[in-house]
């Protein structure tokens, strides 16, 4: 049995970079003038696929170019993709909250989306009413909601403070009563995007486990949007992988998954335009992420092994390279230092006939201890006490989360971002 | 829930399509009626929500006409010394203005209907003509409690003077508020989809709902029109209804049929044309807001 319930035919949405200003106007005339005529919308030959690091010479680009795809009754589907890969856009469109710029959806049966938790909340009423104004504004009758007040109560766990403004809420309660609301939704198909990075560890837990009810329980079809691997792996049997507004893979979740930590394309990341410093004997030129097999990688899974191989170029083949030290500063995103190592630590330093062209150097890095996210790396490299290239905001890791030392729950990472090897017993 | 699976399973009878260009006809009426809850809902919360924490409470609602009326007639009537047609000033202004902010505060927010419920509309699909919709229900709200005020002064001056005499004429007030709310609409509702992606509109709004006030008989009767600039007054559809209401509870003033006429179709051609305005500009917006 393979019911299609929606269906994406050649979806494409373009944007206007910059700013709207006097500049849109002659652009919006010109537009008027060609549909006068009955010409096509000129400014729909142009604009580039979406690459927010390269710089690019139009003004439009395409956030989704000619997306297709189907998704049957019943599915759990994860959309995953980097940051700007359109996974949004995407999302919006369906849940009508944009117009697409060519191409259709069709759907059938009630979509319910959540792209936010608590849309319309409004602080100064109380717990019972916002359930009701935020019920209805996803499109739930007042009977409905009503029939349904007792169970969204005591799912959100914040009884006693139902009849409290939600201004007085900790912003944990507020989350969790949106959430609540959300999770009562009845639709055929719903739309989620990484409302579940709120809330504490046992919300996101029980939140988790009301979404797998949802797909296999109640056989109803999730889409679901999200950095979290692991969320993706246990909730969806299906992926989809969107890379600069297309897709670049759809299929199992494994294969979605693993294609996405291990996304060919990207050929490292240039470091010639970075501000540094140094005398420039010696200068980084690029840095890749590799798996232990080799492959190039975009992101990093918590706990897994990887290598950090950084391209160089020798400026001063006469210079007298002895003893070079290399170190790798991992900072969060707030400049904070997270980690600091050399190679004087593990006792080598480089230099002499293995600094050549064409070589680089390779750390591997064991069981990144890291939680998810986002982490800047710096790179220095030192002769003495003399600086040679010293790049400080070299490049980022994507960390993304996973079961690494066997933990059952992908930990917060508002929590702590350190993992440790754990066990609990007791004695 | 399995038999309502069951209905969505039928192949090739999608529910939904979303695609760029819909007909400009398509106003979703059906679905606007089958959220009415939301609309009521949003009443309730700007209702409740704008005197919370305050002292005085809904008594604010009387308030702010009682001293507009005392400015103008101390303005207009003790300093400029215009006319009143005969009738005490406090009851004159106090008609005018009870419609008159009816009128100007359900533009002004339906304006600007958009750019103040961005957030809202971002995140989530509903009927986007709920909202200019519920702006014109909770301001009626508002309305109805300085109508009770201008009722009350009515009475007073009715029962003490013999400068009041009103008429049948009275029976045509629900109508009255009726067009007056749904020219608000219209207005509004081309203006916010103008205001969306070119903000320079917001900033003549203020100023020219001021202006379009003294272009209304608010401080002045009719009857003090100079022929030279009477037509710009008579062209204004919202003359004959504030006219009209000051006739019906006062007996001075004008009354026509054929301006009354007038006023209905002007405003049934702009809601119209802001519907459908506003239906197009309501599927891309978020692009431009």
């Amino acid at each position: 049995m393979s019911d299609t319930v929606v269906k994406v035919e050649h979806l494409s949405k373009q944007y206007k970079l910059g700013y709207i200003g006097t500049g849109t106007l002659s652009h919006d005339l010109n537009r008027m003038w060609h549909k006068i005529r009955g010409k096509d919308d000129p400014y729909l030959k142009i604009g580039e696929a979406n690459d927010r690091s390269a710089k690019g010479t139009s003004d439009y680009v395409w956030s989704l170019r000619d997306i297709n795809f189907e998704i049957e009754q019943g599915d759990a589907v994860g959309i995953i993709g980097r940051n700007g890969a359109g996974k949004s856009t995407l999302l919006k469109i369906l849940s009508k909250v944009t117009q697409p710029t060519t191409g259709t959806i069709k759907t059938k049966g009630r979509i319910a989306s959540l792209l936010e938790v608590g849309t319309g909340f409004h602080p100064e009423l109380s717990g019972r009413d916002n359930i009701f104004l935020n019920g209805a504004i996803m499109g739930m009758r007042k009977e409905e909601i009503k029939r349904k007040l007792d169970a969204i109560v005591d799912f959100s766990g914040v009884e006693r403070y139902i009849d409290t403004p939600v201004k007085r809420y900790s912003s944990g309660m507020y989350v969790r009563l949106a959430f609540a609301v959300a999770a009562h939704l009845e639709s055929e198909i719903l739309i989620v995007d990484e409302v579940l990075a709120v809330g504490d560890a046992e919300f996101q837990k029980k939140c988790l486990g009301k979404m797998g009810e949802v797909s296999r329980g109640e056989g109803r079809t999730v889409l679901f949007v999200s950095h979290n691997m692991m969320a993706v792996q246990t909730l969806c049997v299906k992926g989809i992988v969107l890379k600069n507004g297309a897709i670049d893979f759809q299929g199992k979740t494994e294969t979605a998954v693993a294609r996405y930590l291990h996304e060919n394309s990207n050929p490292g990341m240039l470091l010639s335009e970075k501000p540094r410093y140094g005398n420039a004997a010696i200068q980084f030129t690029s840095v890749q992420l590799q798996d232990l097999e080799g492959n190039i990688i975009g992101s990093v899974e918590s706990g897994k092994d990887f290598k950090v191989c950084l391209s160089y170029t020798v400026n001063d083949p006469g210079h007298d390279f002895k003893g070079i030290q290399i170190s790798l500063n991992i900072m969060d995103h707030y400049g904070m230092a997270i980690y600091n190592h050399h190679n004087l630590l593990v006792n080598k330093l480089f230099g002499g006939s293995d600094l050549i062209a064409g070589n680089m150097f390779v750390v591997t890095i064991r069981k990144i201890p890291l939680a998810e996210g986002n982490y800047m790396v710096g790179i220095n490299m030192f002769q003495e006490f003399s600086a040679i290239d010293v790049v400080e905001n070299a490049f980022d890791i994507d960390v993304v989360g996973s079961d690494a030392f066997n933990y059952k729950n992908a930990p917060n990472p508002r929590h702590g971002i350190v993992l440790m090897d754990t066990d609990w017993e007791i004695k | 829930m399995p038999n309502k699976t069951l209905q969505v399973n039928s192949p090739g009878n999608w529910t939904d399509i979303i695609s760029p260009q819909t007909s400009i006809f398509d106003l979703k009426l059906k679905e606007v009626w089958r959220y009415r809850d939301l609309l009521f809902l949003f009443v309730k919360r700007d209702f409740v929500s704008t005197y919370k924490q305050t002292i005085l409470g809904p008594i604010w609602f009387f308030i702010q006409p009682l001293l507009t009326t005392l400015t103008f007639v101390v303005i207009f009537g003790n300093i400029a010394k215009l006319s009143t047609d005969g009738l005490p000033m406090t009851l004159f202004y106090m008609a005018g203005i009870t419609m008159w902010n009816y009128f100007s505060d359900c533009l002004n927010k339906t304006a600007t209907v958009f750019k103040d419920n961005a957030g809202i509309f971002g995140k989530v699909y509903f009927p986007r003509l709920i909202m200019p919709l519920s702006i014109v229900v909770s301001n009626l709200i508002r309305f109805g409690i300085q109508f009770l005020l201008f009722i009350i002064c009515w009475a007073w001056f009715y029962f003490t003077t013999d400068s009041v005499h009103p008429n049948w004429f009275i029976l045509l007030t629900p109508y009255l508020v009726l067009i007056m709310a749904l020219l608000a609409l219209g207005a509004g509702m081309i203006i916010s989809a103008m205001t969306t992606k070119y903000r320079d509109l917001i900033f003549l709004l203020g100023f020219g709902i001021q202006l379009f006030m003294y272009a209304t008989p608010v401080i002045y009767p009719m009857s003090s029109l100079s022929v030279k600039y009477g037509w710009i007054i008579r062209a204004n559809p919202l003359s004959s209804i504030i006219e009209t209401f000051r006739y019906a509870f006062t007996g001075s003033g004008q009354f026509s049929w054929g301006a009354l006429a007038y006023s209905s179709v002007f405003t049934l051609v702009m809601l119209v044309m802001g519907t459908v305005i506003f239906n197009k500009v309501e599927k891309s917006f978020m692009d431009s807001v």
